[in-house]
């Protein structure tokens, strides 16, 4: 299978992502499109850990097993962010009836 | 042994000088241990003269190459004895003044001697650097806290002019540092180092700044009249005394022998800068009424001219500043003790309301004038010694092309000093009384003592200066070999 | 023990003296201050006498005390060198000296305990200023000495310091003379850059004197220029002058030491000390001589119309110092110092006897006032006279010696400047004898309270006006010229060991008798002349309107204390207020502040791009991320 493909589908993830993340209000839905360009990293990840190791059997046993490795890490760090995220916007709505970043623009001042 | 009981004296009394909460107590702790330290510098100067009692190196920065590396040669002995007697001098002219939180006062004024010290002996680049804030940092709080009205806006000034200087000189010393042959920050190395002329020319401006705004040079020097009138007297007489003199020092330490050729490529407009600023200075000072900026103008004056004899570059010339660092320190004191006695005693330092303290204040009287004399370099008065070895080495100096006129220009200063300084004489001790002086009374045991001492002093060395000039002389042979060894 | 060893004792006992004095103002009673005070100066004179016998049998010593300044190549001892010129300096300053102190004490009877002890005080560091300058063995310690009785006359003419007036003249008096120190400094480091040395002559050669060859034509004229600058603030010289008249808001004893004894013939000394040098410069003898006999006249003009009895000897004194400028002009070295001597004598006996007079005139100054004193006061009007006659120059008066031979060296050198001398010499023998007749002769126009009060004054002040008159009298005859066959001149004799080099440079002018007896006839013929007019006109109907028309330009001394303010001090201190007001506040000060207002102005800009909102945030974030990689991936030439 070629990697071209993986890394085209990553690239699109990605960018849906940042569109999200850009053009979209919802705090919800931003927190989403971040979870996406994370795992469009952690398709990469994983793919480019496969090729590795089929290019590496035989030479060493666990060529490209750190990428996967980092797949988790990313996973965990996710999780954290999203509960801690997840409760933010909770109080975020408690306070303010909304889930709306826009209303959020208390750090200018 | 002696340059670290210098600086940890000082430290370790004036961290306990914190928890001392009553005023009396504090005054007397700190008047004890500035006593004590002045003993370990007179000590340290007079009798123990074998190299390991004066040196100190131990290991402080491994990684960066830095050391604690402390050393008293000719010039640092004289600057540490000039820091060590003017505390107790100061502490005991000030007896009478009240602080609040006296403790603090006390304690930070005895920190500022940890750092002043420390400059005065730190061997090391980065150690210099260190301490060169280290003393700023208390200057700040003292000026801020116990200062006139208007001493938040000035103490600011104060603070960020000289620390904008110090990190020029920060971003130089660390420029250097990566051209040492071995990474290392050791005043040797700095010594050794061979820059070509260009990058020396604009190194030589980082350092200037920083040491021209400390002196401070004209047209650097705006912080300081004001941050003098703002400060409390105790305080004004250690930044004049002692602290402009670390711009001398660090010129001559680590300006002058580290970069001799951009000295030489740019020495002509420093000490034209030096030359104006003595001349501006004096006519400034002819219009001012408050004694404290008349005062300090006219140690803007006088700091000029140890600029000019150093950017010259002749060996007398830098004799004479030495001599003169420590003279004009006890002088400008002096000076100081006088109006801090003048202004407890009637609220005011100006001079139209002042007069007539001649018939009422003797004692004071003849206090002021031999200082204000000494203050235009009369001869058998200390100053006159530099004065003459450093208007010497102006005139004599073999490096600039414009010295004769850089002499003669400032030769005028002499004169214009002896019109604000009599000026000065005249409207306050001369004439009739005004209000507030008609029941003035003469000064205490406590200040006359000081003031009597510093006299002694002021004479002693007008008269006989051979041993402050042995003294010094094999650090302005180093320092003058090291300008001219290393020429393209 | 070698006598010239003791010289330090000269300077010494008067030290001591400002320092009893000074120390014990208080606990002292005024007879004790008094004795100290003058039995200090007696002292000096005593000493000063016994190395005077020492050195007129030819020897001479120099004393080093200790280093002074030494570094490197330089050295500046802390030396004393007695020899002819410096012993017989000692003997005018002590003895005369001594005179005045005794004058004082009964002159300042008045003053309360501390002041009187305070006078006496500085009196004696006057003297001390003065013998430190005269007997220094090099520049720098004559440099000590020249500031010091440049402060001492500080001290002494502020004396009564409630008086702003004088404070006034006091600073006048110091600032001028610091300018004329200013090239007497500059000088000194010419010599120290082209010899090396301060130190007039040593023994093994290395001195100033000894090393003169080596300085280029254009050095000697710079550096005696630069030392006529120096004695021009000292000695009361065109363009510096305007010091000593103002100079006598000072006490009278003050203003006789000022004149005669001490201060202003420092600068006379100064140029006889350094005689071979100004003898190689030409150039500089003509400026000396020229401002000498400039001021000689000028100041004479000034004086003709003062009325105030202590500013018509101070002018005058500024015109004998002409003289003896141009007497060191033309190379009469010893004429100049003779005339130094007989001046001493005389002006100090005027300015004493000015002093009794206003004394007993209860401090009346202004001579329209007095009148037909002779009476009343006939040791001091006889001394005066005495002492009026002697500066007028007559025959066989001291003034008559040393006068004639200046104004004979003149001659020989340019017979203009002969002629200009005598017009001098005659206003001279006008203004004195005006002042004489406007004084003693005629009728009293003072007060009935003055009147009075009218009395001779005290012993201690009689005394010392006899001795002055006596000296004044008789002391010419120390240098009788040549042509008059009264013996051999017995100070060109003992001076000339000093002028040797000198003597030896330049051919002697010798004119022969019958011009010689010529010149001093026409001198003193008109300086008589002169004297039966003033005494004609003034004993009878002084002047006692304001003068007006070109009197008045004289009287109001040609308005040059105005031309002063107006061309110095005023745009100085129009330049000090505009730098200070002006310069420093608007354009140092704001360019550092403005870079403070700069910083604030940048940020409060860059705080723009906090608009709050997280979208942007983001949208930067990637946008600048993009321009990262396309600057990574595109630009990067590796």
């Amino acid at each position: 299978m070629l990697i071209e493909r993986y890394i085209y589908l990553a690239i699109a993830l990605f960018c849906i992502g940042i569109v999200g993340v850009l053009a979209r209000r919802n705090a919800i839905i931003i927190f989403m499109c971040i979870e996406l360009m994370l795992n469009a990293v952690n398709l990469l990840l994983v793919a480019f850990s496969k090729m590795h190791h089929a290019a590496g059997v035989g030479k060493a046993a666990a060529a490209g097993i750190d990428g996967q490795l980092f797949v988790f890490f990313i996973m965990v760090v996710a999780a954290a962010e999203v509960s801690v995220g997840l409760a933010i916007i909770v109080m975020m709505y408690r306070n303010t009836h909304s889930v709306d970043v826009n209303f959020l623009n208390r750090l200018k001042h | 042994m002696i340059p670290v009981l210098l600086i940890v004296i000082p430290l370790v009394s004036g961290l306990l000088g914190f928890l001392i909460k009553e005023e009396k107590s504090v005054k007397v702790w700190s008047l004890f241990t500035s006593i004590l330290t002045m003993v370990v510098a007179i000590l340290g100067i007079a009798f123990l003269h074998k190299p390991e009692y004066l040196q100190t190196d131990v290991a402080w920065l491994p990684s960066l190459g830095s050391r604690f590396s402390l050393t008293m040669d000719g010039m640092s002995k004289l600057m540490c004895l000039l820091t060590g007697i003017a505390y107790p001098g100061i502490f005991i002219a000030t007896w009478n003044a009240t602080y609040r939180n006296a403790n603090k006062f006390y304690a930070l004024m005895l920190l500022m001697q940890t750092g002043l010290m420390g400059v005065f002996v730190a061997s090391d680049a980065l150690l210099f650097y260190f301490f060169w804030e280290l003393a700023l940092i208390p200057a700040y709080f003292l000026c801020s806290i116990w200062g006139g009205e208007r001493r938040i806006a000035v103490t600011f000034k104060f603070f960020i002019y000289t620390f904008v200087g110090s990190l020029l000189m920060l971003v130089g010393i660390i420029w250097i540092y990566f051209h040492t042959a071995d990474r290392s920050f050791a005043m040797s190395a700095f010594y050794n180092v061979n820059l070509p002329g260009n990058v020396q020319g604009w190194l030589f401006w980082l350092f200037f700044l920083a040491f021209a705004i400390k002196i401070p040079l004209w047209p650097f020097h705006t912080w300081q009249p004001d941050t003098y009138e703002q400060s409390p007297t105790a305080v004004t007489m250690v930044l004049s005394g002692i602290m402009v003199k670390m711009g001398v020092f660090g010129i001559l330490r680590w300006l002058a022998p580290v970069l001799p050729v951009g000295l030489w490529g740019w020495g002509d407009p420093a000490a034209s800068m030096c030359v104006i600023g003595m001349i501006y200075a004096s006519f400034v000072a002819m219009q001012q009424d408050d004694l404290k900026r008349l005062i300090a103008y006219s140690s803007i004056a006088h700091m000029g001219l140890m600029g000019l004899a150093i950017f010259v570059t002749s060996s007398i010339g830098i004799q004479g500043v030495m001599v003169q660092m420590f003279n004009h320190g006890i002088n400008i004191i002096g000076l100081w003790i006088v109006v801090e006695l003048i202004e407890r005693q009637f609220g005011t330092r100006k001079m139209s309301e002042l007069g007539g303290l001649a018939q009422k204040a003797p004692s004071l009287a003849i206090m002021l004038v031999v200082v204000a004399l000494a203050n235009v370099a009369l001869p058998l008065t200390n100053a006159f010694i530099g004065e003459f070895m450093m208007f010497n080495g102006v005139f004599g100096s073999k490096a600039s092309n414009y010295h004769y006129i850089f002499m003669v220009a400032g030769g005028i200063s002499i004169i214009l000093s002896a019109i604000y300084t009599l000026n000065m004489i005249q409207k306050v001790l001369y004439g009739n009384t005004s209000t507030l002086t008609a029941n003035a009374r003469d000064i205490r045991v406590n200040e006359k003592f000081v003031l009597v001492v510093l006299l002694i002093g002021i004479v002693v060395m007008g008269v006989y200066p051979k041993p402050m000039i042995e003294a010094t002389k094999h650090a302005v042979d180093a320092i003058y070999s090291k300008m001219f060894i290393k020429l393209p | 023990m070698n006598v010239l060893q003791l010289v330090w004792l000269v300077p010494f006992f008067p030290l001591v003296g400002f320092l009893i004095n000074g120390l014990l103002r208080k606990q002292l009673s005024k007879p004790l201050i008094s004795i100290i005070g003058s039995g200090m100066v007696l002292a000096s004179f005593i000493v000063s006498v016994l190395l005077f016998t020492e050195v007129k049998n030819g020897n001479t010593h120099v004393a080093n005390l200790f280093d002074f300044i030494s570094f490197g190549q330089l050295s500046i001892p802390f030396a004393f060198q007695i020899d002819q010129l410096s012993s017989l300096f000692l003997l005018i300053i002590t003895g005369i000296g001594f005179l005045i102190h005794v004058y004082s004490a009964a002159y300042m009877h008045e003053e309360r305990n501390e002041h009187f002890g305070r006078f006496f005080c500085y009196l004696n560091l006057f003297v001390f200023s003065m013998l430190l300058l005269v007997l220094g063995a090099n520049y720098v310690i004559m440099f000590i000495g020249w500031e010091g009785v440049g402060l001492c006359s500080y001290l002494l003419i502020g004396y009564w310091f409630k008086n702003t007036e004088y404070n006034n003249a006091a600073k006048k008096a110091f600032i001028m003379n610091r300018i004329g120190d200013l090239g007497f400094l500059i000088a000194i480091f010419w010599l120290i850059s082209k010899l090396g040395t301060v130190t007039y002559t040593t023994p093994e050669g290395t001195g100033v004197f000894d090393l003169y060859s080596k300085l280029s034509p254009v050095d000697i004229t710079g550096i005696t220029i630069l030392l006529f600058v120096g004695a021009t603030g000292k000695s009361a010289q065109i363009p510096l002058y305007t010091w000593l008249p103002d100079a006598m808001a000072g006490p009278t004893p003050v203003s006789a030491l000022i004149h005669a004894a001490t201060m202003v013939t420092a600068g006379i000394y100064m140029i006889a000390r350094s005689n071979i040098l100004y003898t190689l410069a030409p150039t500089t003898q003509s400026l000396v001589a020229a401002i000498g006999l400039a001021t000689a006249l000028f100041a004479a003009t000034i004086a003709i119309k003062q009325n105030d009895i202590k500013k018509v000897l101070a002018y005058s004194t500024v015109s004998q110092l002409g003289y003896m400028f141009l007497g060191l002009g033309v190379g009469a070295y010893t004429g100049a110092v003779f005339h130094v001597m007989t001046h001493a004598f005389f002006k100090a006996l005027l300015f004493l006897g000015a002093g009794s007079v206003i004394h007993a005139m209860h401090h009346e100054q202004d001579i329209r006032r007095m009148g037909g004193l002779a009476k009343k006061l006939p040791v001091t009007h006889f001394t005066f006279l005495m002492g009026c006659i002697a500066i007028a120059g007559i025959f066989p008066f001291s003034g008559f010696f040393s006068k004639d031979e200046i104004l004979a060296a003149a001659y020989a050198k340019d017979p203009m400047y002969y002629y200009l001398g005598v017009a001098g010499a005659v206003m001279t023998a006008f203004y004195m004898f005006r002042l004489y007749a406007t004084t003693f002769l005629g009728k009293f126009r003072g007060t009935e309270e003055q009147k009075h009060h009218l009395h001779e004054s005290p012993a201690a002040m009689t005394i010392p006006l006899i001795v002055l008159a006596i000296l004044s009298v008789v002391g010419g005859f120390l240098g009788t010229p040549e042509v008059l066959h009264m013996g051999e001149h017995r100070l060109e004799h003992f001076l000339a060991p000093v002028f040797e080099a000198s003597a030896g440079l330049k051919e002697a002018h010798h004119l022969d008798h019958n011009t010689e007896y010529m010149l001093m006839g026409v001198a003193m013929a008109l300086a008589i002349i002169a004297i039966l007019v003033a005494l004609f006109r003034y004993s009878k109907k002084p002047e006692v309107h304001e003068p007006a028309g070109f009197g008045k330009v004289l009287a109001d001394k040609w308005y040059i204390d105005e031309l002063y303010s107006f061309v110095v001090v005023k745009p100085m201190n129009w330049l000090a207020k505009f730098l200070n007001n002006i310069f420093e506040k608007r354009i140092v000060d704001w360019l550092v502040n403005g870079v403070g207002r700069a910083v604030n102005y940048t940020s409060r800009q860059v705080r723009l791009l906090q608009s709050g909102l997280v979208g942007n945030y983001v949208l930067l974030m990637v946008l600048s991320m993009l321009a990262l990689f396309v600057v990574t991936f595109f630009f990067n030439k590796k």
